[in-house]
């Protein structure tokens, strides 16, 4: 089957578990034999190379030859959209941006995560027409609100199915303050695509809830994690009463990174020796190390900022624990990877990943005593945690992207049938 | 003349409260009051009331033919006395009427025989005279908490004066002999063992309801032709469960309380079957032939071994943790101490904590107020450090614990 793919993020272009989530489902897609093109905003034009022909938007018009990829990528391309600046929009107001820009094959689209964010979205929905006219495909798979624009045109364009796949919703990212033009897109997109689907059941409630989607419209296929391929590359000597509980995520509202601190200052009240670090960057940046200094943990509190690539893998091994607080987490990949390097995990429940973790302590995300008393239990018995690492092995084993793709491939057939 | 033989556990553990590490030093009260007595409430409403007064017809209606056993354990026993008088009434009404028998096991469900003998023997003992005074009966059989058993419980029980002993019907120790005939444990020379005939026993306790069962519905009649049909050579065929499977496990909506009523008159419609207690079936007939079982083996999960207590390392660690204490728990000599020592001991709080995700696994959800056994064992834990402190304090900081 021949897939075109709308994506805002893909090794290397991540900001977060997106693009993760997007590399581990398109890989196990190609490796059943089918074939992705994956259009991203732009892709520097030094992508690495892909199992997907990766196509950027941003100054369409790339020819293929140019992001020819080795073996191991073959089956997926990239692209990128460039784009303008425009602060808000309405639905009238798309339609006037997208033509105004009719015509235009030569669009700038950073692919960043800021304030002109919607024109970008709007600008990469157009060029999604002129991608789509170039190459045949049997089914379109829009990832998040970014691609609505960009899978409906394509879908306009080709008359192959739509299906939008919904990794996170505004009200995962921004509570209650919603913006309203997010949520209008969002909406538009869940009701013009042919298929849904969401990440996790917990993400499926929301958009009946909040969306009022019909239920049968929407398939659930929860998220995987890719093994490492080289496991165990850093072996680090640790001295067994030195602890450390480890966040790892965008210093967001929706990763709930406020619980963390305030569970860090009840446990160092009764353990005083224990480590926290919280790797990641966010809007919430300042006011944590504000809140760390007024609470007066500075000693034993450190941010590692934003960490890439190996950073992150010495950070999960020097770990004893792994905590992921999350306000909302439509899915959650990243205790899935903490578990894959033998790490403990203590996740909220509001999280889509503890519909499928059985061996990860949870709990509600605003209970900080609850999460205290446990990142101590983990901390003080050692039998608990050796339990939780041997049961985790056994349980990451089925949960795989091949099992993801399977049902990925079926909702393609549904609605091609 | 093939005897049925029926034996009925009934058991409640005293649930824990949430406890976190916050409260060690600070909280000494362990037992969730309100979870047991809601709990107690439920079972008392939907099982042990509706259950007894249909046992109690059963044996006036079939005029001392009805026969059956019970086995309930001391702390539950404690909880009807504080809570349900009404309900330990209608248990001593039953063992009145002379068709009752009652097992001997150890007072608090626990699994001290794997960890101090002394223990053990104490807890059996407490039983013993705790069923005296409640029913004025004198316990002549034994039974295991969940049915463990080894050559080396037997050969301690025989010499503690028990008749008779039951246990698994296991595959593996049968090897192809019968579990309706009697034998005798390995090393032992008076006392008789009774095994459990697990697929007839899971049929009710398990099977009833199940509508994927090719069997379902099951009635009175058919179970009975079943046991009509089995190998008329055999001299008992022993069906042993857990009494909350009338209302509790089977709920009443199942028919399980019609199945019950009618399933008597139906297997007495045989005439050469009986129903008849351990002792009396001890009484009755003589053990086939020796039977050795070195290992442990129990009735608990397909693998009928003690891994749903002791099968993974939280469980290992919290229980030796608890026995560490014995000494000194001896040494302190207070009644308090002693009894919330042996609180903890029921084997309940172990199972919790059970990691075999199975088919087994929606049974350990029986009444389990943990969402995970993560949380099972940090709780215990928890409780246990606390515990640990608390007979650790000079005496002298005791107030009103000491005898």
């Amino acid at each position: 089957m021949q897939i075109l793919m709308f994506g805002w993020e893909f090794p290397p272009f991540v900001s977060g578990g997106l693009g993760t989530a997007c590399f581990g489902m398109t890989r196990a897609l190609t490796d059943l034999g089918h074939e992705i093109v994956f259009v991203l905003p732009r892709t520097d034009g030094d992508g690495k190379p892909s199992h997907v022909k990766l196509v950027s938007a941003s100054g369409v018009a790339v020819p293929d030859r140019d992001l020819e990829e080795p073996s191991v990528f073959q089956g997926l391309s990239i692209r990128s959209v460039d784009s303008v600046l425009r602060p808000y929009l309405s639905k009238g107001r798309y339609r006037s941006l997208l033509s105004g820009s009719h015509g235009s094959r030569f669009l700038t689209i950073t692919g960043d995560y800021g304030a002109d964010l919607i024109s970008e979205v709007v600008r990469y929905g157009r060029v999604a027409g002129v991608i789509a006219r170039e190459r045949p495909f049997d089914v379109i798979h829009a990832h998040d609100w970014m691609t609505v624009f960009a899978g409906i045109e394509a879908r306009r364009i080709s008359g192959r199915p739509l299906i939008l796949h919904i990794h996170a919703l505004e009200f995962d990212r921004s509570g209650e303050n919603i913006n309203q033009d997010i949520y209008d897109i969002e909406r538009y997109g869940l009701e013009a695509a042919d298929h849904v689907i969401a990440v996790s059941h917990y993400t499926k409630k929301t958009m009946i809830e909040r969306y009022g989607i019909d239920p049968e419209k929407v398939t659930v296929v929860h998220n995987a994690v890719t093994r490492r391929e080289a496991g165990g590359i850093y072996r680090v000597e640790k001295d067994p009463l030195q602890k450390v509980v480890l966040f790892l995520g965008r210093i967001t509202f929706q990763k709930g990174p406020d619980y963390f601190i305030e569970a860090a200052a009840k446990v160092l009240q009764e353990m005083p020796e224990v480590t926290f670090i919280m790797a990641g960057a966010g809007d919430m940046m300042p006011r944590m190390v504000e809140r760390v200094a007024e609470l007066g943990i500075g000693s034993r509190f450190h941010f590692a900022g934003f960490l890439k690539g190996d950073d992150v893998e010495r950070v999960f091994v020097l770990s004893d624990l792994y905590i992921m607080p999350s306000v909302s987490e439509p899915f959650g990949i990243s205790p899935l990877e903490a578990m894959l390097y033998d790490v403990p995990v203590i996740i909220s429940r509001q999280s889509g990943v503890s519909e499928v973790l059985q061996h990860a302590l949870k709990v509600d995300f605003w209970d900080v005593h609850e999460l205290a008393g446990k990142i101590m239990a983990v901390l003080k018995y050692p039998s608990l945690a050796a339990e939780m690492v041997e049961r985790s092995r056994e349980e990451l084993k089925h949960i795989r992207w091949e099992h993801a793709a399977e049902k990925i491939l079926s909702v393609y057939n549904t609605c091609l049938s | 003349m093939p005897a049925l033989c029926l034996y009925f556990q009934v058991h409640q553990p005293c649930r824990l409260r949430h406890y976190t590490i916050f409260d060690v030093n600070h909280v000494h009260a362990y037992e969730d009051g309100g979870a047991n007595l809601e709990i107690l409430n439920k079972v008392a409403d939907q099982c042990y009331l509706p259950a007894n007064r249909i046992m109690l017809n059963l044996i006036r209606q079939h005029a001392g033919q009805f026969r059956i056993a019970f086995s309930i354990s001391g702390i539950l026993l404690d909880q009807l006395e504080r809570h349900r008088p009404d309900v330990l009434e209608s248990f001593q009404a039953l063992v009145r009427t002379g068709s009752v028998e009652l097992l001997c096991e150890t007072y608090y469900h626990s699994l001290a025989f794997l960890f101090s003998l002394k223990e053990f023997k104490h807890q059996v003992m407490l039983h013993k005279k705790k069923i005296q005074s409640l029913f004025g009966q004198t316990p002549k059989t034994f039974c295991h908490t969940e049915l463990i058993y080894n050559n080396d419980l037997a050969k301690v029980v025989e010499k503690m004066n028990f008749k008779t002993i039951l246990a698994e019907g296991a595959d593996r120790i049968l090897a192809g002999r019968s579990c309706h005939a009697l034998y005798r444990p390995a090393g032992c020379s008076k006392l008789k063992l009774l095994l459990r005939d697990y697929p007839f026993s899971d049929d009710i306790a398990f099977r009833y309801s199940d509508r994927k069962w090719p069997e379902y519905p099951l009635t009175a009649g058919k179970f009975a032709g079943w046991l009509h049909h089995t190998d008329a050579a055999d001299t008992v065929i022993n069906l042993f469960m857990d009494y909350e499977t009338f209302g509790e496990h089977q709920s009443q909506e199942t028919g399980i309380f019609d199945f019950l009523k009618a399933f008597p008159a139906e297997i007495l419609k045989h005439p050469d079957f009986c129903f008849q207690t351990p002792s009396e079936v001890a009484a009755t007939f003589e053990p086939s032939m020796s039977l050795d079982i070195p290992d442990f083996m129990s009735w608990a999960d397909e693998d009928r071994d003690l891994t749903a207590w002791l099968g993974n390392g939280m469980q290992t660690d919290a229980i030796q943790t608890l026995y560490k204490m014995e000494p000194q728990v001896y040494r302190r000599n207070s009644p308090q101490l002693m009894d919330t020592w042996r609180m903890l001991q029921t084997s309940d709080h172990f199972y919790y904590m059970c990691t075999k995700w199975s088919a087994d696994g929606d049974v350990h959800q029986y009444f389990n107020p943990y969402p995970s056994p993560y949380d099972a064992y940090i709780n215990y834990m928890n409780i246990l450090d606390d515990f640990s402190r608390q007979l650790h304090k000079k005496p002298s900081s005791d107030k009103g614990c000491n005898p």
